[in-house]
């Protein structure tokens, strides 16, 4: 479980980053960070991940805390950056060096997502694309089997066989062990993936959901009548999106981009989801 | 597989897993997909896949079998044959005849059309 208490970050004194983030991330679940540019997704990220140090608050992941970077926290997670800074070396070279920190590190399943991602392990990762390295580095991060992944806009520079790809091998790795974390622009890309969303908005954490807590509190049509008195809509080729409160106790889809586009016109109608017994 | 932007997504997992086991693609008492696999075929987090099963085994389509897996049960077709009898006739009839009434068509006239289908 990765437990964050009051948790706050600055960068320059009196900008704040991050304020009172306070949420538990449970095991065998994908949880989506969402966020407009620059609302600190990223630094939410590395606070998580040991790179960088809350100014107040504590963050414990099983009881260590990643700004101590103890070797057992940081043997059991990793990190898949945006722009993955990798050395300048054949990759197999990469793999036997730095799969050597990992424990769990499994080197025949790194071989066989790089040929998924039809990347030649006998390369140079100097001489790959951006999108080549982001492969070498998501490969990476899984082989190492650790129960804390973090990503950073992963989509980002796949080719679209790639995404399929990327989609099927994280709905194989989370298990009740594990939890993954995935800040992405791109949610059209992973949507049906995530099952809790994290959404940050002007350094706070506005919601911390479960997709089934939301879907239980909202219904999303595209009848024409429920236009109307909707708490918000969106027009499109097929007719007016509404979002309403869900008083049928039905089930639409939840499409998370509409979601996010309808909180971020107003973050106020976090207060409509209905409490649950249980919010995951 | 491309999911209709109407129904959640567990359900039409739901009426995925129905549709395999119609065409005998999953027989009664074999082992159907694992719920990590089918996540993975299918894209979608395994959690969601669960609840597919979960809501297929309350209808005893399917049954677990503990550390062993999911198996479509042996009344799984007539089951479903059931109810998707029961939607055709109580809703997608219902349509058909709203329809009927609005344009002036006649039971007859489509008696004809299906007489000569």
């Amino acid at each position: 479980m990765i437990n964050l208490k009051n948790v706050c970050y600055h960068y320059r004194k009196g900008v704040p980053i991050l304020e009172n983030i306070t949420t538990q991330l449970q095991p065998g679940h994908i949880y989506g960070l969402l966020g407009l540019n620059g609302v600190g997704k990223t630094t939410l990220l590395k606070n998580i991940g040991g790179l960088l140090f809350p100014r107040k608050g504590t963050i414990e992941i099983d009881r260590l805390q990643p700004k101590q970077r103890e070797v057992e926290f940081l043997s059991d997670i990793y990190f898949v950056t945006d722009q993955a800074e990798l050395p300048d070396w054949k990759i197999r070279q990469f793999q036997e060096v730095y799969g050597a920190l990992y424990p769990k590190f499994d080197a025949q399943y790194f071989d066989s997502l790089l040929e998924t991602f039809q990347i030649d392990v006998r390369k140079n990762i100097k001489s790959l694309s951006f999108g080549q390295v982001k492969k070498v580095n998501i490969a990476f991060g899984l082989a190492t089997n650790a129960n804390i992944i973090l990503m950073d806009e992963p989509t980002n520079g796949l080719d679209i066989p790639s995404k399929t790809q990327f989609r099927k091998i994280i709905a194989k790795y989370v298990t009740d062990e594990r939890i993954l974390i995935i800040s992405t622009h791109q949610i059209r890309d992973i949507h049906h993936l995530i099952d809790h969303l994290l959404v940050l908005n002007h350094s706070k954490l506005i919601l911390d959901q479960s997709i089934n807590a939301l879907q239980d509190s909202f219904y999303i049509s595209n009848n024409p009548s429920d236009a109307e008195g909707a708490i918000y809509s969106e027009k499109s080729m097929h007719g007016t999106l509404s979002l309403i409160d869900n008083l049928r106790n039905e089930e639409s889809q939840f499409d998370i981009e509409f979601f996010f586009n309808a909180l971020s016109a107003d973050p106020s109608l976090v207060n409509r989801v209905k409490p649950t017994k249980a919010n995951l | 597989m491309q999911f209709n932007n109407e129904k959640a997504i567990y359900l039409q997992i739901g009426e995925y897993a129905m549709d395999r086991i119609l065409l005998e693609e999953w027989r009664a008492e074999e082992k159907i997909p694992s719920v990590r696999d089918l996540a993975s075929d299918l894209e979608v987090n395994p959690n969601t896949v669960m609840r597919a099963y979960d809501h297929l085994q309350q209808q005893e389509i399917i049954y677990n079998k503990r550390g062993i897996g999911f198996f479509a049960s042996n009344s799984a077709k007539a089951l479903i044959l059931k109810t998707r009898k029961d939607h055709f006739l109580n809703e997608e009839l219902t349509l058909v005849f709203r329809t009927m009434d609005l344009l002036d068509i006649s039971i007859e006239e489509v008696n004809t059309y299906y007489q000569n289908r």
